[in-house]
């Protein structure tokens, strides 16, 4: 009972071809090859476009207007307003992140019994595609065209079911309504990221599993959740990262006090009534660099993990 | 200038949105500065420099551009000021960049990019941002200087009031009654319907209505606490919208009721008819916007047109058109070149009527930093 378990899964890890493509880059590595001078043209693009600004907008953090090194702009990250916008950002990224993930996960699993060619699996994925980057400004209109005061939504509802969803105060511009706009691209991120996991799942394991008298409960409980959840962990925090720099969407919809830092960053960078705090925008900057850098650096560990079941 | 639209939250920075814009629309003026007659443009502190104005006209026909910054064109009818100085200017092509970034954009685009031909040539600014940034105005006194009253200028020029009016609440009138005093805000009746034009630590005309709170309920500029109080209690009393206010949420009637400078209320009457405005009784909060030329403006000559075009009769009645109280409004009422229709449209004005000072503008900033966010969380 204890070895024929082994002896299927070693069987189905050795014979395919995938866990022998990983190998080969490395490989050619050894040998010395122009290999590199490809990614050349991505590379300065980076460098350009997203190493340089970064730097220089972090570095705008450490010196006062007028050039001076100085700690106060960073020092001023432990202001309570500024403590309040990180906890504020963290406490939306990390429960739209949950959201987003359990029910695109959901999504992901209903998937799976479906045709991959099929219709609808293209269809669902086309749409997750679309929908993942469909943030911003257009989707905060098109909330408030929906559930706004006036949303076509909100009035149905109020006239012909008699229900206000705005009884209790108009939430929807405030932080608790930013919850919806970002599950609503969350969603579809996470079907993009986790879908590729979860197919990873192979049929021969479930059927293995059946086969030496395991029963639904275990092949999760055994195999399925163990092999997922690496991948399941790396989505959430990528869905994380997503909805902690997001800004356009909340923008639009939650236009007093700044509540979190990626407004809070705006309003020092383009205030017109409170001037000369430019800099601080650069301390905030780096902040927010810190808690996505942890939150990627935890991604690309617990992601190499979850690379070895994708193959 | 507080154009806190919805396009700008696309998140561009000023400096990218205006050099990506700039770069589309502007081809070099090679012999900016040195127009035809020998004359330094960027240095004329009046139009007797050129010669006389037809020299002005042709030295700015000349330089062939005008880069113009942060003017919405539905803001204060500036869409028919621009499609006019093109109509009269066809030789000069107007370069529109930016149109909604803030006064604070404005000069940032101007310093990065400084020495381009890109560069703003002219700015339209928030008294706030004009008095400490004079370092990159260069003086000049269009022709009818007499008239502005010294209020509203700076002595030599570096910036001069343009267009102004009374902070203002706009409401629409199909659905509620006419405020008459702040108090009536907080009452149910306007529950979840009263918005600000953008957040007062950010945008002016949010900060003017602050301001308007605070003196209205009984308090000086000096202090702009009571007036934060009263939103805290809008908040509280759950009568205040927090969207961002654009033509469009006006439109639609998202934000009902708006506190906002009288002639962009006013302005939101072409998408509804039943849009009203009303300037409280008592203490009035005016506020100016200020025009200057980019001491490193890439057309000079233009920059110098430009205002001369401003401060004309027929565009100072632009403005009023626009539902703004151009700055010469006293000076024209006078001369009898004021169109009376228009001034006569116009909200009537309050009695006494305050504008903050620099010192109390900067108390007020630091004051609404540290309690605008909790006073209405």
């Amino acid at each position: 009972m204890t070895s024929s378990p082994t002896v299927g899964v070693d069987a189905e890890a050795s014979t395919p071809t995938p866990s022998s493509t990983p190998a080969r880059p490395a490989r050619a590595r050894r040998s010395f090859s122009w290999a590199w001078l490809g990614l050349t043209p991505f590379a300065a693009y980076v460098l350009l476009f997203l190493a340089l600004p970064t730097v220089l907008a972090v570095g705008s953090g450490f010196f006062t207007k007028s050039g001076e090194f100085t700690w106060s702009n960073v020092a001023a990250l432990g202001d309570p307003l500024v403590l309040a916008g990180f906890a504020n950002s963290a406490g939306l990224s990390l429960v739209t992140a949950l959201v987003g993930a359990i029910a695109g996960a959901l999504v992901c699993y209903a998937l799976l019994g479906t045709n991959p060619e099929g219709a609808l699996r293209s269809s669902v994925d086309a749409a997750a595609g679309v929908l993942a980057q469909f943030g911003g400004v257009m989707l905060a209109f098109a909330f408030i065209a929906t559930i706004g005061i006036q949303g076509v939504v909100t009035l149905l509802l109020r006239d012909t079911f008699g229900i206000d969803i705005f009884a209790g105060g108009v939430w929807l511009y405030e932080l608790p309504g930013l919850v919806l706009p970002y599950i609503y691209f969350q969603i579809p991120l996470m079907v993009i990221t986790f879908m590729p996991a979860l197919s990873a799942l192979k049929p021969q394991w479930a059927e293995a599993n059946l086969t030496l008298g395991g029963t639904r409960a275990s092949f999760w409980a055994r195999i399925g959740v163990p092999v997922l959840a690496p991948a399941f962990i790396a989505s959430l925090l990528l869905l994380f990262a997503n909805a902690f720099s997001s800004y356009a969407t909340a923008a639009a919809l939650a236009s007093q006090g700044s509540q979190i830092v990626p407004l809070q960053i705006r309003a020092a960078l383009t205030s017109e009534t409170v001037l000369g705090r430019e800099n601080l925008a650069g301390a905030l900057a780096l902040g927010m660099i810190v808690v996505v850098g942890l939150v990627m650096a935890l991604y690309s560990l617990v992601q190499r993990r979850a690379a070895r079941w994708q193959a | 200038m507080s154009r806190i639209l919805l396009r700008r939250a696309l998140g561009a920075t000023a400096a990218v949105t205006v050099a990506a814009l700039a770069l589309a629309a502007c081809s070099g003026s090679a012999d900016a500065g040195q127009s035809a007659g020998g004359v330094d443009a960027a240095t004329a502190t009046n139009v007797a420099a050129f010669g006389t104005f037809e020299d002005l006209e042709a030295a700015a026909k000349a330089e062939g551009q005008l880069n113009v910054i942060a003017l919405p064109r539905d803001w204060a009818n500036y869409g028919e000021i621009l499609d006019l100085f093109a109509e009269r200017y066809p030789d000069i092509t107007i370069n529109e960049q930016s149109p909604d970034v803030s006064s604070a954009e404005e000069i940032q685009a101007a310093k990065t990019n400084e020495g381009l031909d890109t560069a703003p040539d002219v700015f339209d600014l928030g008294l706030t941002v004009a008095l400490k940034n004079t370092d990159v105005f260069a003086p000049y006194q269009v022709q009818t200087w007499a008239d502005i009253p010294d209020a509203l200028k700076e002595p030599t020029g570096l910036f001069v009031g343009d267009y102004g009016g009374y902070m203002s609440v706009g409401y629409d009138s199909s659905k509620f009654a006419a405020p008459t005093s702040l108090d009536d805000l907080l009452t149910p009746a306007y529950k979840g319907a009263v918005a600000i034009n953008g957040d007062p630590t950010q945008a002016g005309a949010a900060f003017a209505a602050v301001g308007l709170a605070t003196v209205q309920s009984g308090g000086t500029l000096d202090d702009y606490q009571p007036g934060i109080d009263f939103f805290g209690s809008l908040q509280k009393a759950g009568n205040l919208l927090k969207v961002d206010v654009t033509t469009a949420t006006v439109a639609s009637g998202e934000t009902p009721v708006v506190f906002d400078w009288d002639y962009l209320n006013t302005a939101h009457q072409k998408d509804n008819p039943a849009f009203k405005v009303v300037v409280f009784d008592g203490t009035g909060y005016a506020g100016y916007y200020n025009q200057a030329i980019n001491k490193s403006a890439p057309h000079p000559a233009a920059a110098r047109l430009w205002q001369e075009f401003l401060y004309s009769d027929e565009v100072q009645n632009l403005w009023l058109k626009g539902g703004a109280r151009p700055v010469r409004m006293e000076a024209m009422t006078d001369a009898g070149t004021i169109d009376a229709t228009l001034a006569a449209a116009l909200p009537e004005a309050p009695a006494e009527t305050v504008v903050p000072t620099e010192k109390q503008s900067a108390a007020a900033g630091t004051l609404l930093g540290e309690k605008w966010a909790t006073a209405v969380q």
